[in-house]
């Protein structure tokens, strides 16, 4: 009984304080601007299990994309078990879930084997980060608390896995020393439990409650932290593919408020048609955090810094400052910085800075191709370059500020319909004189 | 041989005979105004020729679509060039595009669609590659099929709309020595010019991106360097300009390639 009522505080606790944070996140999206209605359920369902559950974008790079779907997948046949911990250890039952019968041998013998699987993995991914020098890992946007941050999350996931493999050789130990029907199948552990012999059953009995509570204590700890850190990818990931943007990558998404203004000037006769000049004039572009819309803070929270964007942007790969990750992690921690305040103070509050120019310099923005390979290569869908562009609409739209060159060439478009200082009458010179061989 | 001369149908032209062409064979700035790219449009004008295709040009009524203005973040100038092509296109009940330059193809296709303006829109590697599975277009004894070709995929046909298979079977067509980059399809790196990078210097770094891109090309060893976007061709042709390699590598636009393998 005491243990169920130590668990129920736990739990209790784990879950107060993640209300908090997600009541606290959810404060942070209600800031953010409109962006594409969330339709075609069937085809977003297909995208979710296609690149989330099928790992096929993280296959770019085969080798670790490998090793991360195994970390995925491991996940989510782990999760099974955690959920049952969690009933277990409320209503006092031991393995609650055992009435699924083949299911359940087959869950637990994956989750045992993914275990093993998932704890090699991050082995190799600790090792990549802390021996290897990987250029993905570096960057101006990698600073020491963003590798801090990733190697804590490595060496928790790590200690989940060695608690839930002691746990299960444990149990396997202990279970066949009094006789018992073991539940489940532990292709690992079985070899494992070797390690409990010669000990009393009494000793295997707490080892087994040691990672029994480690366990769990670890996974409520970690879903805490998650939030906090870069790693929130995992909760984020999977909905961030669900919502994403259906469009080709070619697409920019349209300015409404613009085509509203510009069929207003070429037709005035509109303007009693139009709606309410009452209504609050919008910003065009983005600025600052706020103006950012719910998909693009949805994509810096599911950001986990993998740095795939990067490593292909052409801008990136030739010294330029511009890197897709930053912008990802600049939005998330500008928000992080601003939000807050705008809760408090109302959306009117400025202090002075903004997300253009005191995170990001217009110089990173300028140097954007529009290339998609960033977009491409993210393996949860993040879609870095419709940022960039609401960016560069800000600055051009709202501040007249571009290179010169850039001016020079909207003025060309303006002034004679072509980016280049050429008469419209001269369209056809190219069709003259032409002629072709017939055989 | 003989030579026929071509006469381009201009749109307002066949009005005025109350003649409706199939097809809008949108030029786009390049193609009009570019001296190298002028060269492309002439040869695709000539591949519809030889192919009979009913098609006419807007000619001085054409327009900048807006792309560059739009990935310059002027959306304004963007969206009035783009409903003043809209209207156009309504005066002459345009149907189906015909492009040449990705950049076009993009904006039509899925950036129009949101002021209103809905077309069948087709860039021209799809229409040859149709014409040559339908038989209409045969390519039997091409000149260049000993040639080592490469391909570099524009982004705004490849990444942006996924037509990376188009263009390969013609080039397969063209030649028996096709080779493919280590980056490429939807791995390819950008040229360096999208995104209205093209009317710009770049930002300061330690290399062009054009140069990086014709490195890999070079890794090919290849006697043509095949594009599809005036863009990309622009990169490319000074990237073998600046690594020296303009007279063992040429620069073609696939359009220009099947011309010379049509004999036209």
């Amino acid at each position: 009984m005491t243990k169920q009522i130590v668990f129920a505080i736990a739990l209790l606790i784990t879950l107060g304080v993640f209300t908090f944070t997600i009541l606290r996140i959810i404060s942070f999206f209600k800031l953010t601007k409109k962006a594409f209605p969330v339709r075609d359920f069937g085809k977003r369902f297909g995208v979710m299990m296609e690149v989330a559950f099928g790992q096929t974008k993280i296959f770019r790079k085969p080798i670790l994309g490998f090793l991360h779907a195994l970390v995925f997948w491991g996940f989510c046949v782990i999760l099974i078990g955690s959920i049952e911990m969690v009933i277990d250890g409320l209503f006092g039952t031991e393995k609650v879930l055992k009435f699924l019968g083949v299911f359940y041998n087959i869950i637990m013998a994956s989750g045992d084997i993914f275990a093993l699987l998932i704890a090699i993995s991050i082995a190799v991914f600790l090792f990549r980060r802390v021996f290897l020098h990987v250029k993905r890992f570096e960057g101006i946007e990698m600073k020491k608390i963003s590798h801090l941050d990733a190697n804590i999350a490595l060496s928790i996931i790590l200690l989940l896995m060695l608690s839930l493999l002691g746990m299960n050789s444990a149990y396997y130990s202990h279970t066949s020393l009094i006789g018992g029907t073991i539940e489940g199948v532990y292709p690992v552990s079985k070899y494992l439990s070797a390690i409990f012999s010669g000990l009393t059953v009494e000793s295997v009995l707490v080892q087994y409650e040691i990672y029994w509570w480690m366990h769990i204590l670890l996974i409520f700890a970690f879903a805490n932290m998650l939030p906090y850190s870069k790693h929130f990818h995992v909760f984020m990931s999977v909905p961030n593919v669900f919502l994403s943007r259906l469009e080709p990558l070619g697409k920019l998404p349209n300015m409404d408020n613009v085509t509203r203004e510009v069929k207003l000037m070429m037709d005035p006769n509109a303007a009693f048609a139009a709606p309410a000049a009452d209504a609050p004039i919008e910003r065009f572009g983005v600025k600052d955090a706020e103006d950012a819309s719910w998909k693009n803070y949805f994509d810096s929270l599911a950001c986990t810094e993998c740095g795939r964007c990067t490593s292909v942007c052409p801008a990136n790969i030739t010294g330029k400052k511009l890197s897709p990750r930053k912008v990802m992690m600049d939005l998330r921690a500008r928000m992080k910085e601003k939000g807050p305040k705008l809760i408090k103070n109302g959306k009117d509050f400025t202090d002075n800075k903004s997300l253009i120019r005191d995170y990001i310099s217009e110089e990173e923005l300028w140097a954007c191709t529009t290339c998609n390979a960033c977009a491409k290569e993210c393996p949860i869908n993040i879609n870095h370059p419709t940022l960039i562009v609401d960016m560069r609409r800000y600055l051009v739209m709202e501040e007249g500020s571009a290179p010169k060159e850039v001016k020079a060439m909207l003025s060309n478009i303006e002034n004679n319909g072509a980016p280049w200082q050429y008469s419209s009458e001269d369209r056809l010179l190219w069709a003259v004189d032409l002629e072709m061989n017939v055989r | 041989m003989e030579t026929r001369k071509i006469e381009v149908p201009v749109m307002a032209d066949l009005f005025a005979k109350g003649e409706k062409p199939e097809y809008l064979f949108w030029v786009g700035c390049a193609g009009a105004y570019d001296d190298r790219y002028k060269k492309v449009a002439r040869a695709f004008a000539k591949i519809l020729a030889h192919l009979n295709v009913s098609y006419a040009v807007l000619g001085k009524e054409e327009t900048c679509t807006g792309d560059p203005a739009r990935r310059a973040g002027n959306e304004m100038l963007y969206q009035m060039q783009a409903l003043q092509n809209i209207e156009i296109f309504k005066m002459y009940e345009v149907k189906k595009i015909i492009t040449i330059c990705p950049h076009c193809y993009n904006i039509f296709k899925n950036e129009y669609t949101d002021l209103g303006g809905n077309y069948e829109v087709i860039n021209y590697v799809q229409l040859l590659d149709k014409f040559m599975e339908e038989g209409k277009l045969k390519i039997d004894a091409s000149s260049l099929t000993n040639d080592r070709i490469t391909y570099h995929d524009p982004c705004y046909l490849g990444r942006a709309n996924d037509i990376y298979n188009e263009p390969r079977t013609l080039l397969k067509a063209i030649t028996t020595n096709y080779v493919e980059m280590d980056r490429s399809k939807s791995f390819a790196l950008c040229c360096g010019a999208g995104g209205a990078q093209m009317f710009k210097e770049a930002e300061h770094g330690n290399k062009e991106v054009f140069i990086e891109r014709t490195e890999d090309v070079l890794k090919t060893n290849p006697k043509i360097i095949a594009t599809a976007c005036p863009f990309c061709m622009t990169m490319m042709t000074d990237g073998l300009k600046y690594k020296n390699k303009e007279e063992e590598i040429k620069n073609y636009d696939i359009a220009e390639l099947i011309a010379i393998s049509l004999g036209l």
